[in-house]
């Protein structure tokens, strides 16, 4: 099946999965049932990713600030810069896209092989609309949350790092991250983070929904989601970059 | 009753069901037997409307299914239970989630009235004790009495089942087939199985289709099939020496 097939066949499954739920109590059932599974269980590796990869910036940064012209508070500044723009949103989502998306595919995937999908159809259920769209409505809602945390980690991480290695002072960093502050910066990473949370529980949805065959099949749905997942995300983050900061 | 008319449906260029036209009654088990790739299971899942045939009808009391609003269409969902062949249970809910899942979908019933019904069914499938395990903490057996719970707790008219006893023992099979048997005659049941199990078709075939190539080669019940001389039929069910000797001694009795 050529791309164009595919992305048709991606719409019209986007377009089965926005009808009203059935049940509204069921719906809600899986609704807190998604946001555990994709939120809240995905909060401990982006806490510790987050972390940790914050003093890393930070500290990379430091040791390429070398010049005395050059005011330690920019290690703060730089480091909030990368944090908020590019790793808490775009990073933080393609861990996301590993993590969840295959856990999506391959959940959604084995019910397929395994019948449960067609199962509900017969009983006269909307499949996509009860599998996909709580996803979708705890991705969409979740990550943002997630997403800021990240920020906020990352950050303190950076200034962990500078205090325990002594390349700057937590003050200059501070200083740093006060300076030049713009509220917009947040809007654009969070309107990034919506867009790559919607791909992350559709783009799997897809694959697993569509997959044929058996257990081998699933595995490689997985990693084909993962893979598509990640560079629609890529390429997301470059048409949003240019059309919201340039 | 389901009236199966000129029954036509192909992928592609591929033709699977040719024309095939039949009759199952209510409070009869039915059963479609062939080799693999015959059509069976295209047959079944047209009948369940998981396919739409490209030509021909089916119809359910009179409804001709493809002509259904979505309305109507929702209530006649409401009225098939299926047993898929590997049970198709949900597989992160327990037994009593899986039998209690149609009702919370798609009935106004109190916490306390489902449960009564799924206990109920549970119980008519002789399984009582089961309802907080995991499909995966149960056998073969128990998955597809969960299996046939689920499929009749909304009280269906239209009973469908996909080789329910694939993958069992001989002793267990027949418990299934028997279970299947008294429920279609309890509740008047439409049913109709999908089987390639032999046993199956010599103690419940109160009426037995056989498919070749996607046509109706044969229709009979278990008595005619001792009797028939039609050469697919004798081929398909009596190639081993086993129920060519039960064949041979069915003739000699009823000389």
């Amino acid at each position: 099946m050529n791309y164009i097939e595919h992305v048709g066949k991606y719409f019209m499954m986007l377009f089965q999965v926005f009808k009203k739920p059935q049940r509204r109590r069921f719906f809600y059932e899986s609704l807190f049932k998604e946001i555990e599974e994709l939120g809240l269980k995905s909060l401990g590796i982006i806490m510790f990713i987050s972390f940790f990869i914050g003093g890393v910036i930070a500290l990379q940064t430091a040791l390429n600030v070398d010049s005395p012209f050059i005011p330690k508070s920019l290690i703060g500044f730089a480091a909030k810069r990368s944090i908020i723009l590019e790793f808490a949103p775009t990073f933080c989502s393609i861990i996301l896209a590993g993590k969840v998306g295959s856990y999506i595919t391959s959940s959604i995937g084995t019910m397929r092989v395994t019948e449960q999908i067609d199962a509900l159809e017969v009983m006269g259920i909307n499949s996509l609309n009860h599998l996909v769209l709580p996803k979708v409505i705890a991705t969409v809602f979740f990550y943002p949350f997630l997403i800021s945390l990240a920020m906020v980690l990352g950050i303190f991480g950076g200034w962990v790092a500078g205090v325990l290695s002594g390349l700057f002072s937590g003050l200059d960093y501070i200083e740093g991250l006060q300076m030049d502050f713009k509220p917009f910066l947040i809007t654009y990473a969070m309107i990034k983070t919506l867009v790559f949370a919607f791909l992350i529980a559709t783009v799997p949805s897809y694959h697993g929904y569509y997959v044929k065959g058996g257990s081998i099949a699933v595995g490689k749905a997985s990693t084909k989601s993962v893979v598509w997942t990640t560079i629609l995300i890529v390429i997301f983050n470059y048409f949003l970059t240019q059309m919201l900061l340039t | 009753m389901i009236e199966v008319n000129n029954l036509h449906k192909g992928f592609g260029d591929v033709k699977i069901l040719k024309g095939i036209s039949t009759k199952f009654y209510p409070g009869k088990t039915s059963l479609i037997i062939g080799q693999s790739g015959s059509g069976k299971t295209v047959f079944l899942k047209s009948l369940i409307g998981l396919h739409t045939p490209e030509e021909g009808f089916i119809s359910f009391d009179g409804r001709v299914n493809t002509n259904f609003t979505t309305e109507e269409k929702r209530q006649w969902r409401q009225e098939i239970g299926m047993v898929f062949q590997g049970s198709a249970l949900f597989d992160s809910q327990t037994v009593e989630e899986n039998v209690m899942f149609p009702l919370k979908m798609f009935t106004k019933k109190t916490n306390s009235e489902m449960l009564d019904r799924v206990n109920f069914v549970l119980k008519r499938v002789n399984l009582e004790n089961a309802n907080k395990k995991l499909p995966a903490e149960l056998s073969g057996g128990m998955q597809k009495r969960v299996a046939i719970a689920r499929a009749i707790v909304m009280n269906p008219k239209y009973l469908f089942c996909d080789e329910p006893n694939s993958g069992l023992d001989p002793q267990t099979a027949i418990v299934i087939d028997n279970l299947i048997q008294e429920i279609t005659e309890e509740y008047n049941i439409t049913t109709v199985i999908n089987t390639h199990d032999m046993n199956s078709v010599m103690e419940i075939g109160e009426k037995i289709l056989f498919l070749k190539n996607g046509l109706k080669a044969w229709e009979g019940s278990s008595e005619d099939i001792f009797k028939t001389d039609n050469e697919a039929v004798v081929d398909f069910v009596y190639s081993s020496n086993l129920f060519k000797k039960v064949r041979e001694a069915y003739l000699n009795e009823t000389k």
